[in-house]
């Protein structure tokens, strides 16, 4: 089994995360078109196969490098770690999956939230990070985006969330649950003040995340084939009892059934999104630049 | 074995089932009878009580599923002066797993909404067993916004398994009814106040969920995700579902320690569904103490004080 196929989305709720998302090798083979690629040219490519176009998962840290600009980024809510309220034990404690998932990403929690500057204009942005137990929210990643949507408040920015995510934690019960109500709420501020929130919902994005914040930017951006729903697919086979029709729950379906705004390949976000900022933001337009443009 | 009992209950449907033998036995009244009947109904409260005492969680669950459980329109029909049911989301449907519409309780204009089971197979076909589509969130949220434009307060009353898991359902977006709902009740300008009356069923339940304060009644349940799906994630198989229910916490009593509801409402011995007359007397009493608590605030500061109410949900700790 390839390191990809085990980010596959049969393990989005059950992902331990004991495994670094890192291939050993220069080299590794494109799960779609099989075409062996150099891994320091995939990284620039921002994992989209240069061949296919097929959009690998990519890590929240790495996204987020990819979309600001170089230079000074604040951390919002670093210093916040989950607790085990509830002493949740199943095979494992919740405590041991925690510790496992932040030795195997180095993050505290499943959602890192930055502040930095996109084409030279102040941005707040978060990204989930799906090898941390599926990215899952807890009360950590609630209050993460939470802050990170006062943060825009306060000082009048721009917010964009990039979901990776099987949807809430379950480990930490109810808790979780309310971290949809928090998140909501948090957006509706932003909404009162006229600041646009945009959600980039990327491979897989799923129940209570797709439930709330997901689907609540003032644009909701697909990127290429993401899987993105309320319920898992499996769920909906148990529950109908019939095949799922092919392409069910991707971007493309959501676009066509109204659910999205559009579908963004992930190398051409960095310059939409700053282009639809600035408009909604009516702000003067950006200076023309030579774009990375995708090389397939 | 009574199917109207659940199994833990079954020593009660056994006294029952004695004192309405010796009833039936007695139609001639003799003293002897009068006596042991009144022996029999002094044990039968001392057994509820002490079953009832100690329930598992597991079995709190089951109770929230109760085939004789009060439901909204039992509520609404017991508790209310009027109520006048409305339908549609304007766009697509009406779904029957919710109802709504204006009411009157205690003489105040309200305005409800709560998810619908059915009772009998005709019925919970009809409703979807409490599972709403789409639709149903989007009537609901129509209906908040009726009453925001009326000014009236707004009761609803939660009672699902969960957002139906359907083709259709996805294909109109349940995701973004459940979110939209939640970022409304947000900042909605009339007083919210929640029932957990029976099963809150995950996103399907927060949806009408989202407000200034939360009732649950004793013996409803509260929670991410059903006991059955979180055993089958976790261990594979559904049939640990009573151990995922111990660890999920989702009773009233662990939910009011959490923060995460404000009031438990006390059901009668036996629960709810052996008095529903009795529960929708206390019920009504406790929403109009909570609307009368709400019901002095401004509309800026209710939504103030609603904004940090629900920034507070969370347990986490900083470094």
């Amino acid at each position: 089994m390839s390191w990809l196929s085990k980010l596959m989305p049969s393990r989005i709720r059950t992902q331990g995360g004991n495994k670094r998302n890192v291939p050993e090798g220069l080299w590794v083979k494109c799960e779609r078109c099989a075409a062996a690629l150099y891994q320091p040219e995939l990284e620039r490519n921002l994992k989209v196969c240069p061949k296919c176009g097929f959009h690998m998962p990519i890590g929240a840290r790495e996204r987020l490098r990819g979309f600001f600009d170089e230079g000074e980024l604040t951390e919002i809510g670093a210093d916040l770690e989950p607790v085990d309220a509830l002493k949740f034990k199943d095979s494992k404690k919740y405590r041991d999956r925690v510790v496992a998932s932040q030795r195997a990403t180095g993050e505290k929690d499943a959602l890192v939230a930055l502040r930095g500057t996109l084409k030279g204009r102040p941005v707040v942005a978060c990204a989930f990070e799906f090898a941390f137990m599926g990215g899952s929210m807890g009360s950590v990643v609630g209050e993460r985006f939470a802050l990170a949507a006062e943060h825009a408040l306060e000082h009048g920015l721009p917010l964009v969330c990039f979901s990776a995510t099987g949807g809430a934690r379950m480990q930490e019960g109810l808790l979780s649950l309310m971290q949809m109500a928090k998140t909501s709420a948090a957006i509706a501020r932003l909404r009162e003040a006229g600041l646009p929130f945009i959600s980039v919902l990327t491979h897989p994005t799923t129940g209570g995340v797709s439930a709330s914040l997901g689907m609540l930017g003032d644009l909701n951006i697909g990127e290429p084939e993401a899987l993105i729903g309320f319920a898992g697919p499996r769920v909906i086979e148990q529950t109908v009892r019939e095949t799922l029709p092919k392409g069910f729950q991707r971007s493309e379906f959501l676009l066509e059934h109204g659910a999205i705004d559009l579908i963004v390949d992930r190398r051409e976000q960095r310059e939409k999104i700053a282009a639809l900022f600035a408009l909604l933001l009516r702000q003067p337009a950006l200076p023309a630049e030579v774009s990375a443009a995708p090389a397939a | 074995m009574n199917p109207s009992y659940l199994e833990f209950e079954q020593p009660i449907a056994e006294i029952e089932a004695r004192i309405a033998e010796l009833r039936h036995a007695s139609q001639g009244s003799a003293a002897g009878i009068e006596d042991e009947i009144r022996k029999l109904r002094d044990k039968l409260s001392a057994r509820t009580e002490q079953i009832f005492a100690n329930l598992s969680a597991w079995q709190v669950s089951q109770l929230a599923r109760h085939p004789l459980r009060p439901y909204t329109l039992d509520y609404l029909a017991l508790a209310f002066n009027e109520f006048h049911e409305l339908a549609g989301d304007r766009a697509f449907a009406d779904d029957a797993a919710i109802v709504g519409g204006p009411a009157r309780l205690d003489g105040r204009a309200v305005m409800v909404i709560g998810h619908q089971k059915g009772r009998d197979t005709k019925s919970k076909v009809k409703r979807n067993f409490g599972m709403p589509r789409p639709e149903g969130y989007r009537k609901a949220l129509r209906l908040m916004q009726m009453a925001e434009r009326f000014k009236m307060p707004l009761l609803t009353f939660i009672d699902t398994p969960g957002a139906y898991p359907g083709v259709g359902a996805e294909e109109r977006g349940q995701s973004e009814a459940i979110a939209r709902n939640l970022l409304e009740m947000s900042r909605l300008k009339v007083p919210v106040v929640c029932t957990v009356i029976g099963e809150g069923g995950s996103g399907g339940a927060l949806a009408i969920g989202v407000g200034d304060r939360t009732l649950m009644l004793e013996f409803g349940t509260y929670s991410v995700i059903s006991p059955e799906g979180c055993a089958s994630i976790l261990w594979k198989t559904a049939e640990r579902a009573s151990e995922a229910a111990e660890a999920l916490g989702l009773t009233a009593p662990r939910l009011l320690e959490l923060g995460l509801v404000d009031e438990i409402v006390k059901e009668p011995p036996g629960g709810a569904h052996r008095d529903p007359p009795a529960m929708a007397a206390r019920l009504k009493e406790r929403l109009l103490a909570a609307l009368d608590g709400l019901s002095g605030l401004a509309p800026d500061a209710l939504l103030a004080q609603r904004y940090q109410r629900l920034r507070r949900y969370g347990a986490f700790r900083s470094a």
